[in-house]
């Protein structure tokens, strides 16, 4: 694989999707310090967000430390180079979210939905093309679906103004082969000037391996998480991304001492739990389901006595979305009253 | 005199038709009048029920409300013509049931605040969303034994179970039900989410009901109030269904539901539209009963 004279933005999740890794509890002081630090070692967007997305503050998806309001106020002041984004997902944001968000100087607008699902995102896509944001097209799970349906959603999201498209692996489920067929798709039949975005996750231990792939095939966003820190096994850990990018020649902007400094000092010692592919992730990666499902099923676990790994397996089984945290409980109590 | 109250259906697509077919069983609701903007499958299905069908939308209704003697009007169409289509037949005194998102009159959740509407003669109801239909019943039964500092919803429903209007405008769904939540269901604060699961064969609808009460939770209390609760709604949606709970965890209670649609026109699947016209239908059915006891007084005609 020859990347080298490539130019990639990566993108920063672990304060987002690493929200869900850590209950949605980090605190402004650690949202601040790993910010900047992430600034200062050259990261072009860094996403804040709770981890289900601006609105995301609830009993189902947990209650954070601080509302999305609070950490924009703390974070953006301190950028000197670094973008912010924020996630949307229509169903549980608003568009009175994205106003806010906006308010705030979040810039990038990332409006996430299930990968079949793209017309629910009309409004906030729309607004955010029209308040002249930086507008993505997320579209999650795209395991579950051919390119040429992956194709045909992203083409919505396209004309409702998205000027990127993201294939999102939110089961870490993809193998490399199916990110070059769908990202090549998605370059070879959208607009030249659409760009796009690969989120990946390290279920299956493929984050490096299929952000490769998807750059090779046409992206030029990847997203990644310094340290890993996200939901299931992580998100593509962005300081081995960062060192496997300068070997190959790619230019990303990114100094790699100071990301490596910012995993070791600042994230690892945060962590609650060691992030790594343990059982419960493996599965998440093996059978295809939401990521975020991991901690809930695991809690779940202890407290109905149910294997988080048969729990997870049902709900893949059972074709569950993003979004269905509410599931796991109810699976749980069904699954032990059935024993 | 017959005692039934002969109504209107304006929109003839999917929840019109299911509407119909739901009223045409009835013993207090005669529905007479199918209402189109054209000619169409709708219109051609009510025809062969028996309806006379209006193609020329409610300006083709308004001639012969008086001679059909029409009481109840339902809207199916959308919030955008709905305050128009209100005003034209209220104003001929006839009662309408808003099943669009347009909210201009009360919240109608029948089990918690049919009654009131009905006994005021409210001339303008709403049936706030098909997640509200579905969850704020629990909500409400849970406030009416302790107060409730928040009311959480989540509603998973089949992609093919909801329609473009839907998905053009899904912030109205959450702000909308949330509203409902607070209003009628009793929670101080309300927020809804809803999840589109494309998942086949379609899933049925499913409603998760998170509380969070002020005091520790009566747990016999609440679990008495929401299993009361579920048998009221199952009379006007038999598919009504608690999975699991109410769960207690603190100060949370959170009740699992999930919801069988009768298979009419809409597949049974789509609990969340069938809970709709069953609650649309069972509205008009208490001002019809409240009229037949003398309860009310419906607008005089000539």
């Amino acid at each position: 694989m020859d990347l080298s004279g490539k130019k990639v933005t990566l993108h920063d999740m672990s304060l987002r999707d690493g929200m869900h890794a850590k209950q949605h509890q980090i605190s402004l002081e650690q949202m601040v310090a790993i910010a900047t630090a992430l600034d200062d070692a050259g990261m072009p967007l860094i996403e804040v967000t709770h981890g289900d997305g601006l609105g995301g503050t609830s009993v189902n998806y947990g209650f954070p430390a601080h509302s999305d309001e609070e950490y924009f106020s703390a974070v953006i002041p301190k950028m000197k180079n670094a973008k912010i984004s924020a996630l949307l997902l229509p169903g549980i944001g608003t568009i009175d979210h994205l106003k806010m968000a906006v308010d705030h100087g979040v810039s990038t607008i990332r409006v996430a939905t299930h990968c079949t699902e793209a017309d629910v995102s009309e409004q906030h896509i729309g607004m955010a093309a029209k308040m002249g944001l930086d507008t993505v097209g997320f579209l999650m799970m795209a395991h579950k679906v051919s390119a040429q349906e992956l194709l045909a959603q992203a083409k919505l999201m396209e004309s409702y103004g998205a000027n990127c498209l993201y294939c999102t692996d939110s089961a870490g489920y993809m193998l490399p082969a199916e990110v070059s067929e769908k990202i090549g798709l998605l370059r070879s039949e959208l607009q030249p000037t659409t760009e796009l975005g690969f989120h990946g996750h390290h279920n299956l231990g493929m984050g490096i391996a299929n952000s490769l792939a998807a750059i090779e095939a046409g992206a030029n966003r990847i997203d990644g998480s310094v340290a890993g820190l996200g939901a299931g096994a992580g998100n593509t850990p962005l300081e081995v991304f960062v060192a496997v990018l300068h070997r190959m020649g790619v230019e990303d902007g990114i100094d790699l001492y100071k990301i490596m400094d910012v995993a070791e000092d600042l994230v690892v010692p945060m962590m609650d739990q060691v992030i790594r592919i343990d059982r419960d992730a493996l599965t998440l990666g093996y059978a295809g389901v939401y990521s975020s499902f991991l901690l809930f099923a695991q809690r779940a676990e202890k407290k109905y006595g149910v294997s988080a790994r048969d729990i997870l397996v049902e709900l893949g089984r059972r074709g569950t979305v993003g979004g269905q945290e509410d599931m796991i409980e109810d699976l749980a109590l069904t699954m032990s009253k059935q024993r | 005199m017959s005692k039934k109250l002969r109504a209107a259906i304006i929109g003839p697509g999917n929840i019109g038709t299911d509407l119909l077919m739901k009223a045409m069983r009835s013993d207090w609701i005669e529905p007479v009048w199918m209402v189109g903007i054209e000619e169409s499958e709708g219109i051609r299905r009510a025809r062969e029920f028996g309806m006379k069908v209006s193609t020329t939308g409610v300006d083709g209704l308004v001639p012969h409300i008086i001679a059909d003697d029409i009481r109840i009007a339902f809207d199916a169409t959308s919030a955008y013509v709905h305050a128009e289509n209100s005003k034209k037949v209220n104003d001929l005194g006839v009662i309408m049931i808003d099943l669009t998102p347009a909210a201009i009159g009360p919240f109608c959740v029948p089990p918690v605040n049919l009654q009131q509407h009905a006994r005021q003669l409210e001339m303008n109801v709403n049936m706030v969303t098909c997640g509200g239909q579905a969850t704020i019943p629990i909500v409400a039964a849970v406030s009416q034994v302790q107060p409730v500092a928040y009311g959480e919803i989540v509603a998973t429903v089949a992609s093919k179970s909801i329609g473009p209007g839907t998905r053009k405008n899904i912030d109205e769904f959450t702000r909308t039900t949330a509203a409902g939540i607070e209003q009628v269901g009793g929670a101080k604060r309300g927020k809804a989410i809803i999840v589109v699961n494309p998942a086949e064969p379609p899933l049925m609808m499913r409603d998760t009901i998170h509380c969070l009460t002020e005091s520790e939770p009566d747990q016999a209390a609440i679990t008495a109030s929401v299993q009361a609760m579920v048998a009221k709604v199952q009379q006007y949606v038999p598919g009504y269904q608690l999975v699991n709970g109410p769960v207690f965890d603190g100060n949370r209670v959170t009740i699992f539901m999930e919801v069988q649609g009768l298979g009419d026109f809409l597949p049974k699947y789509a609990g969340n539209l069938d809970i709709m016209t069953a609650a649309g239908l069972r509205t008009a059915e208490l001002f019809a009963e409240e009229a037949a006891s003398g309860a009310i007084q419906l607008p005089a005609r000539g």
